[in-house]
């Protein structure tokens, strides 16, 4: 099993640059590669899912160099959810974008998608942190290319904001790593989890400072009040299906917030406490009236859909920041459900454009095959709001269930249930105006919107229906979900064997440093740093 | 020389952050700078200031960090792209839009051209 950990990242990466430098001027050919290669990388983490499924945790050092000195990646049950995620993700929004001939409306589309899918494999794979921040940038970038697919006024205003919104974060992130390094020495996810414990007590406040900008840089990918304004334009002017990839942009965020505060910085560290919870949770409350408000008051679909994302990873942090495993087994069934409803929704935001021309909620003529476009916006739409039967209100009422021995349960569960609530209305509302009321438009405008050739094709409406269909799977399979679920949260909350993956046993450690010569002749730190431990593998 | 460094930061980060908030691409842009270019000599900091001493084992008595040094070079080479990314957007959303202007005063969406 060994190499085949870092066959995600190495396919996409050696896929996008043959496709931009030998296939340029044949979009079929770019179209074969594009979906052979995500198809392939489906199989790859499928096989990666196995293996993980049954508790292990693998780890793989770059180039052998050891632990922490090298970069890891490391291959747990929960990097092993979020890559089967996103491939799966990756390869329906790639299939809806050829059938519906989006790829072709700029060009490189199909190479920034391979960049984009190894940025995301690589962030949820690595066991580095400053090989996290490289992996970000490098989703960022593609991000950036993405979000501009196809040009237009509004499309490079918003795509300007974007990328000054994360430029912004990524020096934010690096700040951060900064004062990590400072006063860590290391870098080795695993390596800084041991030093936390070791840190002297003197220390307790740069280490929060550490957690709190880290928190932060997190947050903001996971677009959490107050630091969402970039989400709303982003997603409301990228390319629909775009923007039903990103969906999983913002559980990146929530990835990265659940690996680093149950292994580096848990609540049983002393100098932590409710740090992280106490910010989370009155946050995340906040997030979910504010998502679901904006669901209500939206004018249009696709920015109603973004306020339903960012409504639902109010739900996913008020999930994690109770830190229970219980808690966190909720929140990742949750994400897995929210990030495919999301992008069906943004798929369907996209038909409803391509019928006529944008997906205002004014007044207007009705659309050609409005029937079945506006039965998956119902699907879909219940899905996200919460309502019974499908996995949105599974994965509410687990975490609603989760968050119950928290004392401030009873905010956590008015807030839930009222928000629901208005998001079934603005729902109801957003679809009675798009799909019922232009029936009684007597007589259709002159000059009426006429769909471009191949974007209204039946292939688009049928990935459609398969990202639906992923919705229902998921309720269906809720058992074993939730289960493993549960088995992941489990091992969040006991890291040792991750560290021990990583760094090697104790034993293993004694043995090692036993084998090697006095090379180190001094700390590079010198006398004047504060009390760094020396890491045991030296 | 820490104070000196410290102050050389703080002013490049008041500064950075100042130009961010013009809402303009221009100044924008030169903030992003700034602000990169004070993380920088964060990050190289981080591995503590000691002057004159290689960072290569062996060489000498002691040694300087060098994984700051591989951290700051990797932190520049992606800044340097990104102020060039930005750059070419700004111009493209300017010609595009006829404005520089970062805030959307309506935001709408972007129509679809049909047929």
């Amino acid at each position: 099993m060994e190499h085949w950990i870092i066959a995600p990242i190495v396919l996409p990466a050696l896929v996008g640059p043959l496709i931009v430098l030998t296939m340029r001027h044949d979009e079929l050919l770019q179209r074969v590669a594009g979906l052979a290669s995500m198809v392939v990388q489906v199989g790859l983490v499928v096989a990666l899912l196995i293996a993980a499924s049954g508790g292990a945790v693998e780890s793989y050092e770059l180039g052998s160099w050891p632990a922490p000195f090298g970069i890891v990646l490391v291959l747990d049950r929960l990097s092993a959810l979020m890559v089967t995620l996103t491939a799966v993700l990756g390869l329906m929004v790639l299939a809806y974008a050829v059938a519906t001939n989006w790829d072709r409306r700029g060009r490189n589309f199909h190479a920034l998608f391979q960049f984009q899918m190894m940025g995301l494999y690589g962030a949820m794979l690595t066991g580095d942190i400053f090989n996290l921040f490289v992996f970000f940038e490098i989703l960022l970038i593609a991000s950036y290319g993405l979000m501009t697919h196809g040009g237009g006024r509004m499309r490079l205003r918003g795509g300007v904001q974007y990328v000054i919104f994360n430029l912004a974060g990524s020096t934010l992130f690096l700040f951060a790593l900064g004062t990590l390094y400072a006063v860590f020495g290391s870098l080795n996810m695993a390596d800084l989890a041991e030093r936390a414990t070791e840190l002297p007590a003197g220390d307790a406040a740069l280490l929060r400072v550490t957690a709190a900008l880290l928190a932060l840089v997190f947050l903001l990918k996971g677009a959490l009040v107050p630091v969402h304004f970039w989400l709303p334009n982003t997603y409301a002017l990228a390319p629909a299906p775009v923007a039903a990839l990103f969906a999983v942009m913002t559980k990146v965020g929530a990835y990265a917030i659940i690996r680093v505060y149950t292994l580096i910085f848990p609540e049983t560290l002393a100098p932590m406490g409710d740090l992280l919870s106490g910010i989370l949770m009155p946050a995340a409350l906040v997030t979910l009236a504010v998502g679901m408000v904006g669901v209500l008051a939206g004018g249009t679909l696709a920015r109603i859909v973004s306020f339903a994302a960012i409504g639902s990873m109010g739900t996913l942090f008020l999930a994690v920041s109770a830190f229970t495993p219980q808690a966190v087994a909720a929140a990742l069934y949750y994400l897995v459900h929210s990030t495919l409803a999301t992008a069906a929704l943004f798929l369907v935001v996209d038909q409803v454009r391509a019928r006529r021309g944008n997906s205002s909620l004014a007044h207007q003529a009705p659309m050609p095959g409005g029937g079945l476009v506006s039965a998956f916006f119902f699907v879909g739409a219940i899905a996200l709001a919460g309502m019974p039967p499908l996995s949105g209100f599974i994965g509410k009422l687990l975490v609603l269930d989760a968050i119950r021995t928290q004392d401030w349960w009873v905010w956590g569960w008015a807030v839930v249930l009222v928000t629901s609530l208005i998001a079934v209305v603005g729902f109801a509302r957003a679809g009675s105006a798009l799909f019922w009321k232009p029936h009684d438009v007597q007589s259709p405008p002159p000059g009426d919107f006429q769909p471009a050739a191949g974007t209204t094709s039946g292939l688009g409406l049928a990935v459609l229906g398969a990202v639906l269909a992923l919705v229902v799977g998921w309720t269906v399979l809720a058992g074993p979900a939730t289960r493993y679920a549960q088995a992941t949260a489990t091992q969040l909350f006991a890291p040792q064997a991750y560290i021990h993956a990583v760094l090697g046993t104790p034993e293993e450690r004694a043995a090692r440093m036993a084998a090697v010569p006095e090379v180190m002749p001094e700390d590079p730190h010198h006398g004047d740093a504060p009390a760094t431990p020396q890491p045991e593998g030296h | 020389m820490e104070t000196l460094v410290a102050v050389a930061i703080g002013a490049m980060t008041a500064a950075g952050v100042y130009l961010l908030l013009r809402l303009r691409t221009f100044p924008v842009v030169l903030g992003l700078s700034m602000l990169s270019y004070a993380v920088n000599v964060f990050i190289f900091a981080s591995g503590r200031l000691v002057p004159g001493l290689p960072p290569i084992l062996g060489h000498a008595e002691t040694m300087t960090d060098p994984l700051p040094q591989a951290l700051v070079l990797t932190a520049i080479v992606i800044s340097f792209g990104m102020t060039a990314l930005t750059v070419i957007l700004a111009l493209g959303s300017y010609l595009n839009a006829g404005t520089d202007a970062i805030d959307i005063e309506k935001p709408g969406e972007q129509p679809e051209t049909g047929r």
